[in-house]
């Protein structure tokens, strides 16, 4: 799925070089289960966002499908992340004012599609993801555990072939960090690409996997013993 | 869901963000909805005035002051009545009619009322001193009314309302104005009492908003005699042919009768005129504040919705929002800002110059449809200009915001 070439994205602070990601050659196939570990500022969300379209490099290509995502212009890499990738944050990032069902339906909504038919997909994804009970609920007054919940169903939306996910379980407890890591299982079992960064020793061994950044480049690519 | 409820939910979360730009807007678009009304109408009395009474000057004793032309009349001071004989003697061009005036404040009923005493047209005729003279003759050269043909009097009495002349009254007649006739419960052929004499009710007069709606107008004669006031008038109105004419019947009439004060309806309303001025200049004025002060604060708060909402925006660009999309977002919730400012300072505006046209400047203020949808336009326009670069500034946020770390 993802092909990265002589990629590097390199910060200028206060006279200084930093070199925030570098890599020479990196691949992620189509239905793997990536988990990116590594400590903080090791570049990881900087790999995160290259694959997600949302940062260029300074130098070489990211490939996706073959096709190099930043020669295509603001509008189709919008169009690409909107169609074909989904994202999970550490902080859920769902929208304040917005209750559950209408966070599900935002993406929905930049697609495109007609309203009866976002209300209906996304009482089907809450149902799936068990809050059919919790539509009119804004984000406050849902659990944590609850409100990732609803991120994974507003990632889903949209039936995306990819998930970026970053620091999924990160505030989570441990009973709804199981759930998460049950339903990215479940998203690989359907054959979608997830690529996860986590300081979770526990959700990287669920990942077929990782891959290990230190001060921006990769220092080791690990198959997980445990893999789903 | 879409982008006005997305809008919309946002505002209803947190209305107190935008609460100063609106109010702002607000108080703004409300001073000048206020000012421009008071200010048309204002101008507009004027004109009436003007044109009713442009060719009118009136003759009054030298300290009276003078506010009001329709209560010039209402004055301690007095003049001579063989003034209006001089004026005739002098036979001065573009002089239609004269109309001398008495006036004293009486009771009637328990209420206020003036009792006015006015000399009829046919008076003049009857006065054998004057019958010499021919009455009115010296036509003025070059009038401006004479191509539209010779002005004519109307002899009906309830003419004097707008005419103020009454051709025929005889001394045992009044004519009312049209508040004491409601509150006596007058009509014509019924009898009114006042200082002590019946009087025929011959005509009641048309409201004209004006003073003369509390009048009860008598012989002039007849007043003199209940009062004891001796020949004296408070005032006396030439009538002339045209504005023209009125113009070079000042001077002349300053120097037939140096012991009075000779004033137009121009320069009555002149201290009118300049405050209208000042009030249209002043509602320039406010819209300069309204565009830098208002201006100011939506871009501000547009500014600070953007800092607050970075993660948001990134989120949503994430998501697959355009930087079109996302700057759509701001400029509509900069446009019902606008909106709300602007409906709402139109409407309290409009409140605001109903009562204080009335009570400050005596005009009735009425609506005006155009002037309500330009204040709501630059209303639109101002905050649409100043959330401009604000939106634009927040279409081309950093996606990656949306990540923990950044």
């Amino acid at each position: 799925m993802f092909q990265l070439r002589d990629v590097s994205k390199v910060y200028q602070k206060r006279r200084q070089q930093v070199v925030a990601f570098r890599a020479d050659q990196l691949e992620i196939g189509t239905g793997e289960y990536v988990a990116v570990v590594g400590p903080s500022g090791s570049g990881k969300t900087t790999l995160l966002s290259l694959l997600g379209g949302m940062l260029s490099p300074d130098s070489g290509q990211v490939l996706f499908d073959g096709q190099s995502i930043y020669d295509l212009s603001l509008t189709e890499r919008t169009r690409l992340r909107r169609e074909r990738i989904g994202f999970v944050f550490q902080t859920f990032n769902l929208i304040p004012y917005l209750t559950a069902l209408e966070n599900v339906q935002v993406p929905l909504f930049l697609g495109k599609v007609a309203a009866s038919e976002q209300r209906d997909r996304s009482i089907a994804l809450l149902e799936q993801v068990g809050l059919k009970d919790r539509l009119d609920h804004k984000p406050c007054e849902l659990s944590t555990g609850q409100q990732q919940r609803v991120a994974l169903a507003r990632t889903l939306a949209n039936n995306p072939r990819l998930i970026l996910a970053d620091e999924p379980t990160g505030n989570l407890d441990p009973e709804s960090r199981e759930a998460v890591l049950a339903m990215f299982d479940g998203f690989v079992r359907d054959g979608r690409t997830i690529v996860m960064v986590t300081h979770d020793p526990a959700a990287a061994e669920r990942s077929a996997r990782r891959i290990l950044l230190r001060d921006g480049v990769i220092e080791a690519e690990v198959q997980s013993r445990s893999a789903a | 869901m879409n982008l006005k409820t997305l809008v919309w939910r946002e505002l209803i979360e947190r209305p107190s963000a935008m609460l100063t730009s609106t109010v702002a807007i607000l108080l703004g678009v409300t001073a000048l909805v206020a000012i421009r009304h008071v200010t048309v109408f204002s101008e507009r009395e004027v004109g009436q005035q003007l044109q009713s009474l442009g060719a009118n000057v009136l003759v009054i004793p030298r300290d009276a002051t003078l506010q009001d032309y329709y209560s010039a009349d209402l004055t301690t001071q007095t003049l001579p009545e063989s003034h209006v004989a001089s004026i005739l003697l002098a036979n001065l061009p573009g002089v239609e009619r004269l109309s001398p005036k008495l006036c004293v404040s009486t009771q009637l009923n328990d209420r206020s009322v003036t009792l006015t005493g006015i000399l009829p047209q046919a008076e003049f005729q009857a006065k054998a001193a004057w019958q010499s003279v021919s009455l009115f003759a010296n036509k003025h050269e070059g009038c401006t009314k004479a191509a539209c043909g010779p002005k004519t009097y109307d002899g009906a009495p309830e003419a004097l309302a707008t005419e103020r002349t009454i051709d025929q009254l005889k001394g045992n007649e009044a004519v009312i104005g049209a508040d004491v006739a409601e509150f006596s419960k007058l009509r014509p052929g019924d009898s009114v009492k006042v200082l002590g004499e019946n009087l025929k009710v011959l005509a009641v007069l048309p409201r004209t908003g004006t003073v003369d709606d509390g009048r009860v107008f008598t012989h002039l004669h007849t007043l003199q005699q209940m009062t004891n006031a001796g020949e004296v008038v408070n005032a006396i109105e030439v009538m002339g042919c045209c504005e023209d004419a009125a113009g070079s019947l000042v001077p002349r009439l300053a120097e037939l009768l140096p012991d009075a004060k000779i004033v137009t309806i121009s320069q009555v309303v002149s201290t009118q005129v300049g405050i209208n001025r000042l009030m249209s200049q002043m509602s320039l004025f406010v819209l300069s504040v309204l565009v830098i002060v208002g201006g100011a604060s939506v871009a501000s708060t547009i500014s600070s919705n953007v800092r607050e909402r970075r993660r948001e925006v990134g989120t949503l660009m994430a998501l697959g929002a355009t930087p079109g999309l996302v700057t759509r977002m701001f400029l509509l919730k900069a446009t019902v800002l606008g909106l709300v400012g602007g409906i709402g300072g139109c409407l309290l505006g409009l409140v605001l110059a109903m009562v204080l046209g009335s009570q400050w400047a005596g005009v009735t203020v009425t609506p005006l449809p155009d002037l309500l949808l330009i204040a709501v336009g630059a209303a639109l326009t101002i905050t649409l200009l100043a959330a401009y670069w604000p939106a634009r500034s927040a279409a081309r946020l950093d996606p990656c915001t949306c990540f923990s770390d950044v």
